[in-house]
């Protein structure tokens, strides 16, 4: 049982090309534009934040609304890649584009141990595996003592970009975050609107007749893990850096639920939606922050009102208004 | 340089040289845990000893206007972590006080150190904090794991009970506090014969429980805090551990820990804390008004501590004329540290603040003439004595 | 007296029993959920929450009406039942018809919900719930001193799971229920009010979890997150047994409660994860679980 979307009704016009369409491209230039002029309007810091958490949640859209498989563990690569990329900056002392690199290696390799394991089941069974692999990461995370559990790994240094830029400047920081999130956007689009990405939509939408046609069915699964649990990984990896933090929330499975939250809130199988719902999600957070367990109320009722009445998420609504895809 | 640049510059020179009559406004941020654990044993109370101590300073008259704001951290080092830097960054927050839990009290003591600002915490446990991991912008109030060790730790040897059996959190602050009460236990002549860790938080401690049982042991440490103390101390009496002859040791304890387990169960327990409402008349008539405020809740040791740290730093701001950081802080560790509620003390080079500590055990229900009246001193551990000495620290700001 | 590693048999004995007394939690609260989605296919991530509702309402009643522990045992189960219905009728029956992850995700949203509000009124610290004075006390064993409420934790939860297996395995209502789950239409053209018999059957697996809830107030502290870290073992007990098998989540639950408790006594560290790596296992082998039925 896959998530296909079946309510969107947006027309099924054949494209004989995958063209980039022209709105998408005013769409991104739009809001690039706007990415540009916001640091000097609101708090950077925060910026980074919905950036990165962007990037999680386009991560997990990859998987869940173009691959049709919900992972409930996808935390662990956030976490893992940044526990390790916060070791190598700090302990090991690399450079951050190396300790980056290195997180979002970590998250590569583990979605692959991980996705190699879970894609031979389906459905419920499949998003429970996910879950129990990363409650075993968590659990590694808070025995192992480079993890140092409750404490995390704190202080880790921003460092200098390639040896050469000062990456301790908020508003610098935030131009590569950006650059990086906005890179990661790009190679999604990219990996959608693709052969490889066409296959995946059919798998999505009918696993038999797809392997009927003769497509390696979990050959294809399998390399959308990957890739999401790649784009995870440099999501959690980037975010150490910035926030100089890799604590054990990275890795607990109620990050998992929240990053589901966003992209559904969102728009599953839409481009833009997971950053419009890590924008919001991450905002109330913010803003609800002074009142305790409010957050966790408003994220239930925001949870249940899109499972019941928005399940296309905002983008997909706005996508089904304008009978255009986004 | 023209006339009209240099007259300019003049007045410019004139105006800002201005006498310190000019207010300075402080803003104060009170971290804490607003929502879980601890919530009761800081919390809304912090906010309100931290007002307190503003009024009774009489700040307004003095030229600071103080403002003061709180957050909730929900234990999380990465969410304290965000607050305060925003807190610095955005809101213009120039002192943290409280953060109990020690992981998110590393976090703020980094960004603290990073920004240049200053923090008194009242509410965490660990040592480091002014030991390994200490910072010349981070001040330690109330108590720390080391005291707390060296308090209950001698103590029960002293009486007896010389083998001990520890049930520990299995995180920094469990272990740190298993480790320094076994150096101590072995140091007096006892010996640990068997130790335990839980994950944290627990619920079900039946199974460490029979394990302290079977192992011989006279006192089981509790190295844990909150509820796991609270739940482990409650299914310790279901279990009916003390009736069979062991003793329970809470190494960390606070008074609503013992509030929310009732006499009945708690009776006989010893423990080490900094500050008891009914020691003496000031600390009884300061009380009376927090508990006026608190809804009729007596105040913990971390209120106690967040009123005497807010109060040492209006007065290092007013005798330094501003809010340098680098200035106050130096003017704190110069003045000794003096309230109604820890009365004398020392502000050391490592951050550490000395006062004296309290041996308490917690009367039978029998002896006790109301709410709140749970202790009986049983010593005073002076100043001097109580905390880890400066050399041992491995501080690197201690030359 | 021989040694297992270093522990007396004693010891271990002891360990076995408490392991035990903890896998009738476990197998209470699988039973309610192996109940709910075995029957109707639904994912009910609310049922934390609803244990916790029920330690709470038992809480209430006793603060607030001075109505003892045994009319709890009763009235909570009722009481906290009714909210499931109204869920069901009100949200969960609205998504039959899509993807079962709906109502994961619907029924997660509700746990938020339901544990954000609980945490907002009541804080985090344990509220106090006596053990009813006819099962204070214990009986020394010789190898342990074993509380009595404990033991009658383990009676009841024995008579409750099988009575709830026999009911749906053996009773001719518990046949309907098996079968509409199969083809709702036909067994709704012989005249069976499939609707209604979904709705009630979700509101009794709601009430075997308020009745867990009840019997753990007097040990556990009743705090609103209770359920919450309970939540995801008792999603891998289920899924381990066969997630529509009643008798699978019956007999893993009691098993992992004792596979838990020997974890704790040689490596206490890892009892919080070695029923993941059990699942895990069990996931790779044996997909429909040990005792389930493959789909």
């Amino acid at each position: 049982m896959t998530m296909a979307n079946t309510e969107t009704q947006v027309p099924m016009t054949p494209e004989l090309t995958i063209a980039t369409p022209k709105h998408h491209v005013v769409i991104f230039a739009v809001l690039l534009g706007l990415l540009l002029i916001a640091p000097f309007v609101l708090y950077p810091v925060f910026l980074m934040k919905v950036l990165c958490f962007a990037l999680f949640a386009s991560a997990l859209n990859l998987l869940l609304g173009y691959g049709g498989l919900l992972s409930f563990g996808h935390a662990a690569f956030f976490g893992s890649a940044s526990y390790i990329a916060a070791h190598a900056a700090k302990v090991w002392g690399l450079t951050p584009e190396l300790a980056i690199l290195l997180g979002t290696g970590a998250g590569a390799l583990l979605g692959l141990g991980i996705g190699s394991l879970a894609i031979r089941r389906q459905g419920i069974y499949f998003a429970m595996v996910t879950l129990a692999f990363a409650q075993m990461v968590f659990f590694f995370a808070l025995q192992a003592p480079f993890t140092g559990g409750e404490d995390g790994i704190q202080a880790v240094p921003r460092g200098r970009l390639f040896g050469l830029i000062d990456l301790s400047n908020d508003l610098t920081l935030y131009f590569v975050v950006l650059l990086i999130v906005f890179g990661g956007l790009m190679l999604i689009y990219r990996i959608i609107h693709s052969p490889f990405g066409q296959v995946l939509k059919a798998i999505r939408d009918n696993e038999p007749r797809s392997v009927s046609l003769g497509y390696k069915v979990n050959r294809y699964k399998l390399a959308v893990f990957v890739m999401s649990a790649t784009l995870a990984g440099l999501a959690g990896a980037t975010k150490a850096i910035v926030f100089q933090l890799a604590s054990l929330t990275d890795v607990y499975w109620t990050m998992s639920g929240e990053v589901v939250l966003m992209t559904l809130l969102g728009g599953m199988g839409t481009i833009f939606g997971p950053f419009v719902g890590a924008g919001l999600i991450v905002t109330m957070e913010n803003y609800f922050a002074g009142f305790g367990a409010w957050v966790t109320v408003l994220q239930g009722v925001v949870f249940v009102i899109t499972v019941l009445l928005f399940r296309e998420g905002i983008i997909g609504v706005i996508a089904r208004w304008t009978k255009k895809p986004l | 340089m023209t006339f009209t640049k240099g007259l300019l510059l003049s007045a410019a020179l004139i105006l800002t040289a201005a006498p310190a009559l000019a207010e300075t406004a402080v803003k104060i941020g009170v971290l804490n845990d607003r929502s879980g654990i601890y919530a009761d044993l800081s919390g809304e109370g912090s906010v309100i000893a931290a007002r307190m101590a503003v009024e009774d300073f009489d700040a307004a008259s003095k030229g600071i206007s103080v403002d003061i704001v709180s957050a909730d951290h929900q234990n999380k080092p990465d969410i304290a972590s965000n607050i305060a830097r925003q807190w610095y960054d955005t809101d213009g927050v120039d002192l943290i006080v409280d953060v109990p839990t020690s992981s998110a009290a590393f976090a703020v003591s980094d960004i603290t150190k990073e920004k240049n600002k200053v923090f008194m915490n009242s509410g965490a446990g660990s040592a480091d904090l002014t030991g390994a991991k200490c910072s010349p912008n981070t001040i330690h109030w109330t108590y720390d794991t080391w005291a707390l060790a060296h308090g209950t730790g001698n103590a029960m040897v002293a009486s007896g009970a010389k083998k001990w059996f520890f049930i520990t959190a299995d995180y920094a602050f469990g272990q740190s506090l298993e480790k320094d009460t076994a150096a101590v236990v072995t140091a007096a002549g006892g010996e640990v014969v068997g130790a335990v860790k839980h994950p944290f938080p627990g619920t079900d401690f039946s199974s460490y429980l029979l394990q302290a049982q079977s192992s011989g042991a006279q006192v089981i440490g509790l190295a844990n805090a909150g509820g796991d103390t609270v739940n482990t101390i409650k299914q310790a009496a279901e279990f009916g551990i003390t009736q069979a002859g062991q003793s329970l040791a809470g190494l960390l304890i606070f008074i609503t820990d013992i509030h929310a387990l009732g006499l009945e169960t708690a009776q006989g327990l010893v423990l080490t804390e900094a500050f008891y409402w009914d020691l003496n008349d000031q600390t009884r008539e300061w009380s009376a008004r927090f508990a006026e405020q608190n809804g009729g809740k007596m105040p913990t040791m971390v209120h106690a501590g967040v009123y005497a740290s807010v109060l040492h730093y209006l007065k290092a701001v007013e005798a330094t004329g501003g809010k340098d950081s680098a200035a106050v802080i130096a003017k704190m560790k110069e003045l000794p540290a003096d309230d109604p509620l820890f009365g004398k003390g020392e502000v050391r080079a490592d951050g550490r603040v000395t006062h004296d500590m309290y041996l308490f055990k917690v009367k039978a229900p029998g002896d006790s003439k109301g709410p709140w009246d749970y202790y009986e001193t049983l010593a005073t551990i002076p100043a001097a004595e109580a905390f880890r000495p400066l050399a041992d620290g491995g501080c690197p700001l201690v030359n | 007296m021989f040694e297992l590693l270093g522990i007396p048999p004693q010891a271990l004995f002891g360990q076995l029993l408490l392991g035990l007394i903890n896998g009738s939690f476990y197998a209470l609260l699988s039973l309610g959920l192996a109940v709910i989605f075995g029957l109707l296919n639904i994912i009910n991530f609310a049922h934390g929450a609803q244990y916790m509702m029920g330690a709470f309402v038992a809480w209430m009643l006793m603060t607030y009406f001075g109505v003892g522990y045994w009319w709890a045992l009763l009235l909570v189960p009722i009481a906290v039942g009714a909210t499931g219905i109204v869920i069901e009728r009100l949200m969960i029956s609205r998504l039959y018809n899509l993807d079962h992850l709906y109502g994961l995700l619907l029924t997660f949203g509700l746990a938020l919900i339901i544990q954000g509000l609980f945490r907002n009124q009541y804080g985090v610290s344990g509220l106090p719930y006596t053990i009813p004075a006819e099962l204070s006390g214990g009986t020394n064993l010789g190898f342990m001193f074993l509380p009595n409420y404990r033991g009658w934790v383990v009676f009841a939860s024995l008579v409750v799971c099988l009575a709830t297996w026999f009911a749906i395995e053996k009773t001719r209502l518990g046949a309907y229920l098996r079968a509409a789950t199969e083809n709702p239409t036909l067994v709704g053209a012989f005249g069976i009010n499939v609707p209604r018999l979904i709705t009630l059957t979700y509101g009794f697996g709601v009430a075997l979890a308020a009745l867990a809830g009840v019997l753990a107030a007097p040990i556990y502290s009743v705090n609103p997150n209770m359920g919450a870290d309970l939540i995801i073992v008792v999603f891998a007990v289920v899924v381990i047994g066969g997630m529509g098998s009643i008798l699978g989540a019956i007999v893993t639950g009691f098993g992992l409660g004792i596979v838990e408790g020997l974890t704790r006594v040689f490596y206490p560290e890892g009892s919080a994860v070695v029923i993941f790596v059990i699942m895990a296992i069990v996931l790779l082998v044996k997909p429909a679980g040990l005792f389930g039925r493959t789909a």
